[in-house]
């Protein structure tokens, strides 16, 4: 373990707890997120550690989504939203104009709050990405749609079905499809953005276990306002509210021994 | 009787009941009234001019001004026409439809361009057809053609396919666009793999209804590109007869037309436009039924 100072807003400086020998994956640096004049983040520091599970929680409307669409620069959709500061990918900043948003986005997947496969087959949504890559069919497309609803934890119960519609899954099948899909591209990093607020407890659990699985190969950061998600299935936990980061750790220590009032008053049912 | 009965029969239940009769009836008399007249034209139009159908009538090249012979010509310049008209108005249509919805920054300068679009829907034929005549026909030198007659109709077509368009673009969901861009699709591939695809249904719908307006006008083709002419057009620099304008000319300039002659005329333009909208309605069926098969 070791411990290393971590600047927030105001000036505060936190010690933070880390594992020693993980490497940072991604990393934003003093960030802020504008929508027009409204500052929907303020100066938010955070690493994401390689091969591990970063959790995102605060209150709805804290910018916890926003703050996770900087990591793939989904945010450029959005017409009057303004970034300053700078967000890094192995040290490369991702808001620099030469970065190609197509190559950092099939480096960085992302999985959605409402599960969003496509209207086409189970094995299109999966060979969706790769053919957009050049894949070809005889090249071992379907192998690769085979590895990745295995990874997925889906194969076994659409095998029979690859030809059939996406929407003819539950909703907690079609998620994992969803993860299929951004498997599919072969990412490094994996954000989920509430990705269980849509599906039933059994569902939100083969999700839970499925990231225990890829946190191997990939690095995860999810954000949910399930606090108890992120108790169990997270290693850090930051907390934002109203766009400030004001606290983050291990997911132990955090809900523990909160440092911040404020964490506290969250996880307690406390704040506001 | 209980004591509690006649709680709900309210006081003003009897009036309120005859202005609900008298609502149903009067809006029934609306449909009515649109129905009529339609109804009316189809019959009429049948009546009169089933009889001058005929096997030579459709394919034989007029005769004598018109007066024997068949309309053949005609018929082939109104399907040339609308041809025309699907070749040049739709991928302009909806490639202005995907810059406006899908790529341009929104706000009000592409509000207004949308609101002209939809105002341009709006301005008589006429207007269009001086436009093609000053334009393709004296400017950009196309003299009286078939060319210039089927862009002058394009250009009248085309808001219509503009806003249909962009229309059927903004029901799709964005969440379908998010995780495509999000799998590291360019926005022409979000646009052409998923966007599309669940958008032709509407575009197509748009195509119809300005393709069958077009078919059936005078007065832009009347100065862009027609003749009252026997003679298959064989380049698109030719003039060109066409059914509207053929039964125009036979009704007001040429004595002794047999009535039959002119009720047959309109009767053929309705059928092809009929057949137009029913080719058109197959295909939009085809690709519900394709989208049912995914769940939609």
């Amino acid at each position: 373990m070791s411990i290393v100072n971590l600047t927030m807003t105001e000036n505060r400086t936190v010690p933070v707890v880390f594992e020693e020998n993980v490497a940072v994956k991604m990393r934003s640096q003093a960030v802020s997120l504008f929508y027009d004049k409204v500052e929907a983040l303020k100066e938010v520091t955070l690493p994401i550690l390689a091969n591990r599970i970063t959790a995102i929680i605060g209150p709805s409307g804290c910018g916890k989504s926003s703050y996770l669409r900087l990591f793939n620069r989904m945010n450029d959709l959005i017409w009057n939203a303004k970034v300053k500061g700078q967000v890094y990918l192995d040290e490369e900043a991702l808001y620099d104009p030469k970065i190609d948003v197509v190559e950092l986005r099939k480096r960085v997947g992302m999985v959605f709050q409402k599960p969003n496969p496509f209207p086409m087959s189970v094995f299109d949504n999966v060979a969706y990405g790769p053919r957009l890559h050049g894949a070809k069919e005889m090249g071992g497309l379907s192998e690769i749609v085979e590895r990745c609803l295995r990874q997925a934890a889906l194969w076994e119960e659409v095998k029979d079905k690859l030809k059939g519609s996406a929407f003819a899954l539950s909703g907690g099948q079609q998620q994992r499809l969803c993860i299929a899909r951004v498997l599919a591209v072969g990412p490094e990093v994996i954000l989920l953005d509430e990705p269980c607020s849509a599906l039933d407890p059994a569902s939100t659990m083969r999700i839970e276990d499925l990231m225990q699985e890829l946190k191997v190969n990939y690095t995860l950061a999810i954000v949910t306002h399930n606090m108890q998600q992120a108790g169990r299935a997270s290693d850090y936990t930051a907390y934002l509210l109203m766009g400030e980061l004001i606290e983050f750790g291990p997911t132990k220590s955090l809900f523990t021994y909160p440092r911040d009032k404020r964490t506290e008053d969250y996880l307690t049912g406390r704040w506001g | 009787m209980s004591p509690t009965a006649g709680k709900l029969e309210g006081r003003h239940f009897r009036s309120r009941n005859a202005t609900q009769t008298a609502a149903f009836i009067f809006l029934g008399a609306c449909v009515l009234l649109i129905l009529v007249p339609v109804i009316y034209i189809i019959v009429y139009t049948i009546v009169n001019g089933a009889g001058a159908i005929s096997w030579d009538f459709l394919t034989q090249l007029p005769k004598q001004r018109g007066l024997q012979g068949g309309i053949f010509s005609a018929i082939v310049g109104s399907f040339y026409l609308m041809v025309g008209v699907v070749v040049f108005a739709l991928p302009v249509g909806i490639m202005a439809a995907i810059y406006l919805h899908e790529y341009a920054r929104q706000g009000p300068l592409v509000r207004l361009i949308n609101l002209s679009i939809v105002n341009l829907a709006g301005v008589p034929s006429i207007v269009y057809g001086l436009f093609g005549l000053s334009f393709f026909v004296l400017m950009l030198k196309m003299g009286s053609s078939l060319l210039a007659a089927s862009l002058t109709l394009s250009c009248m077509a085309l808001p219509v396919v503009v806003t249909a368009s962009r229309e059927a673009l903004a029901t799709v969901p964005n969440s379908y666009r998010e995780g495509s861009l999000a799998l590291g699709a360019s926005r022409w591939q979000t646009i052409v793999r998923v966007v599309l695809p669940q958008a032709w249904p509407g575009i197509l719908t748009g195509l119809v209804l300005a393709v069958s307006r077009a078919a059936g006008e005078t007065a832009p083709i009347l100065i862009t590109g027609t003749a009252f002419t026997a003679i298959l057009p064989t380049s698109l620099f030719d003039q060109f007869n066409a059914l509207p304008y053929h039964l125009y000319v036979v009704a007001t300039q040429i004595p002794n037309m047999p009535k039959s002659t002119q009720w047959g005329i309109t009767l053929v333009l309705l059928v092809m436009v009929l057949l137009f909208n029913l080719t058109a309605i197959i295909l939009r069926i085809r690709l519900r039924a394709q989208r049912k098969k995914w769940g939609l």
